[in-house]
């Protein structure tokens, strides 16, 4: 039988089958953060149960950190006392932990990938549900919760029902000022947030294969947006060679050896997917949401829809917005440009072209949140951190920040923030706060603005 | 893991559609090392107002509603992976969850910590919230070895992997399953050294 990519790595990877029953699959590489870990090491400790397999595990501190004076105590005693319990078990583990300040250090899904930890055809898992990001590279990646987490720290597999296979194919130009994350939210708001729920999918078609590594890990990155565990992307030229020569990427004849695997990995021609959606790029322009899950989203041009329906009604209560009413010209006071799906350095690339030159509204604050160390300093020596300050930006130090407000970086009740996040649900902010996504772009411009603006318009 | 096989009880309906594991337990709360106490914080911007005063509409404090299963609309428990929102509904008393449609990481979250994720059709949960809403004492009944729902207005069968409901009636989890397999991993990574 032909083969799709998702088939040809987690078959690779099935070390038994459970009759009527899940499959033991082999999890290559774990990543783990002070969030969803410190259950999964007491369940182990408690249970006298050693890890099996340290050295295929990372860990990093991202979800619960400071953004700003990383090099002093954290004030909250919770949050200090997380980070400390996750170094703690990294020692006792012998697991390799990149703690604040360390060069390696960033959010989980922008570190992996930059690190070359993230490679074609491997399974990778994580207590984080966008985890999904990876599947950028033809990864099998997709987020587990912490009891999950506890099993591929006893046994380096997990058991699991074989998804269903998706295919979601877009053809055609992207107009200019479309990015990757116009793309995916596209998909969404077409598809709705439950239509991948059940399956792993893969995205096909040209806009994928012309697109950077970083604008297919933004794509896969929000996969679970629409309820699939996971997103996929055949691994081409543009996966090699953004692996190849990275830190830990396989060196010299390794790795001419594995790119020769790699090829081998795409979808079979006449491989048989359970659902397939085709879209076309013509039709994509700059999207915004205006509701409290990502599947509500429109072009930036259209008014808000109008349904009769309990949960949306009272999605647009929470936003403050009425039916039928366009986001131009809504006033907005926070903008944040960060997260796993838009932090690394195209994304402030992008930002940065749209803002030289130009100053930042009075009203707004404007937070940007570099995904790592890494992209950090490529920032500072490409001159981008020169433009944001002279165009009055707030620059600050690497994490999740206000994807998902754990730390201090709070959006204030009531107030709209323009994000280059990933979720719009209620809260996710802060408390009362609501959240429009969009891409880097449309979030650089609101902040010059003051207000959302017609991107469209805007464009050279 | 507690052991499930069967449970009566009456339900409390909670109509909204597609609930996040935000709302469940908002990241605020996340801060534990361990899993205690997270039903103290279960759906907390919804159970309180923002002055910190109890929200008396929402079902989970209306004194007309209890029990130990939410039935709850459409797409629950989509977004983060957070095992914390299985923990929260646990530790708040909650042993059944029915819905229509259930996000993958949340019904793995849920069976991993014996809470039952109970999937019907789309008319037959309408059918049920409207009733409890009418008749808030009717009773509900989960027989997990029939794979039934029974109640006032009629039974649903609903599907569990086999493995799985072995596990939830006999209170094991998968660490159990997997360590007795070590041989098997062993010689797979021997054969599979990439």
């Amino acid at each position: 039988m032909r083969k799709t990519l998702f088939d040809k790595v987690w078959d690779a990877h099935v070390v038994d089958t459970i009759e009527n029953g899940p499959q033991i699959l082999y999890i290559d590489q774990h990543l783990i953060h002070e969030v969803t870990s410190p259950q999964a090491f007491n369940e182990l400790e408690k249970r006298t149960i050693p890890i099996a397999r340290p050295d295929k595990i990372v860990a990093t501190a991202d979800h619960n950190t400071p953004t700003v004076n990383q090099h002093l105590p954290i004030k909250d005693e919770l949050s200090r006392k997380q980070l400390e319990q996750l170094s703690e078990n990294c020692k006792k583990n012998n697991i390799p932990l990149y703690d604040l300040g360390h060069k390696n250090n960033g959010i989980v899904h922008v570190i992996a990938p930059e690190l070359g930890i993230t490679q074609p055809g491997m399974t990778m898992v994580c207590g984080d549900s966008h985890t999904s990001t990876h599947g950028a590279f033809g990864t099998i990646a997709f987020g587990i919760g912490t009891s999950q987490v506890a099993q591929v720290f006893a046994s380096q597999c997990l058991l699991l029902q074989k998804p269903k296979s998706l295919r979601v194919s877009v053809n055609g130009k992207l107009k200019k000022g479309v990015l990757p994350k116009d793309v995916i939210l596209y998909i969404i708001a077409k598809l709705g947030t439950n239509s991948g729920t059940g399956y792993f999918c893969e995205y096909a078609g040209n806009v994928f294969e012309e697109m950077s590594m970083e604008g297919r890990m933004t794509v896969c990155n929000m996969s679970i947006e629409m309820g699939a565990r996971g997103g996929m992307i055949a691994p081409d030229q543009t996966t090699f060679e953004y692996v190849k020569g990275k830190e830990f990427a396989p060196k010299g004849s390794e790795f001419d050896k594995k790119v020769a695997y790699w090829k081998t990995l795409p979808s079979d021609n006449d491989a048989v997917f359970d659902k397939e959606y085709s879209l076309d790029a013509d039709d994509i322009e700059p999207m915004i949401t205006y509701g409290t899950n990502p599947g509500m989203g429109i072009k930036i041009t259209e008014n808000i829809p109008s349904f009769n329906d309990n949960s949306f009604e009272k999605s647009l209560e929470y936003m403050n917005f009425k039916k039928g009413e366009s986001l131009i010209d809504k006033k907005i006071n926070y903008v944040f440009i960060g997260s796993c799906t838009n932090s690394r350095i195209e994304d402030f690339r992008v930002a940065a072209a749209f803002v030289k030159g130009k100053q930042k509204a009075a009203n707004v604050n404007a937070w940007l949140v570099p995904g790592s160390q890494r992209v950090a300093k490529q920032i500072e020596e490409e001159g981008l951190q020169t433009i944001f300050e002279k165009a009055g930006f707030s620059l600050r130090q690497p994490g999740c920040s206000a994807c998902l407000a754990m730390n201090d970086d709070k959006i204030p009740e009531g107030e709209y923030c323009v994000s280059t996040s990933n979720r719009n649900f209620e809260g996710r902010q802060g408390q009362g706060a609501r959240t429009i996504l969009a891409s880097p772009l449309v979030a650089a411009a609101t902040a010059i603005e003051g207000k959302i603006i017609d991107i469209t318009k805007h464009l050279n | 893991m507690e052991k499930f096989t069967k449970l009566t009880s009456r339900a409390i309906p909670l109509a909204t559609e597609n609930i996040d594991t935000d709302q469940i337990i908002p990241a605020r709360f996340l801060k534990a090392i361990d899993k205690l106490g997270f039903g103290d914080n279960v759906f907390r911007d919804w159970r309180f107002q923002k002055d910190g005063s109890i929200n008396e509409d929402f079902p989970l404090n209306n004194s007309i509603y209890s029990g130990s299963i939410l039935v709850a609309g459409n797409n629950f428990g989509c977004g983060s992976s957070r095992e914390h929102a299985a923990w929260a509904l646990v530790g708040y008393g909650f042993n059944v969850i029915v819905s229509s449609f259930f996000a993958d990481i949340f019904k793995g979250n849920a069976l991993n910590n014996g809470l039952l994720p109970v999937q019907v059709s789309e008319d037959f949960l309408k059918k049920l919230i409207t009733h409890l809403q009418e008749n808030p004492t009717s009773k509900v009944t989960v027989n997990l070895e029939k794979q039934v729902l029974e109640s006032a207005i009629g039974n649903a069968s609903f599907e569990i992997d086999t493995y799985k409901k072995t596990c939830m009636i006999n209170g094991y989890d998968d660490i159990d399953y997997l360590i007795s397999k070590k041989e098997k991993i062993i010689a797979f990574e021997a054969q599979n050294e990439w």
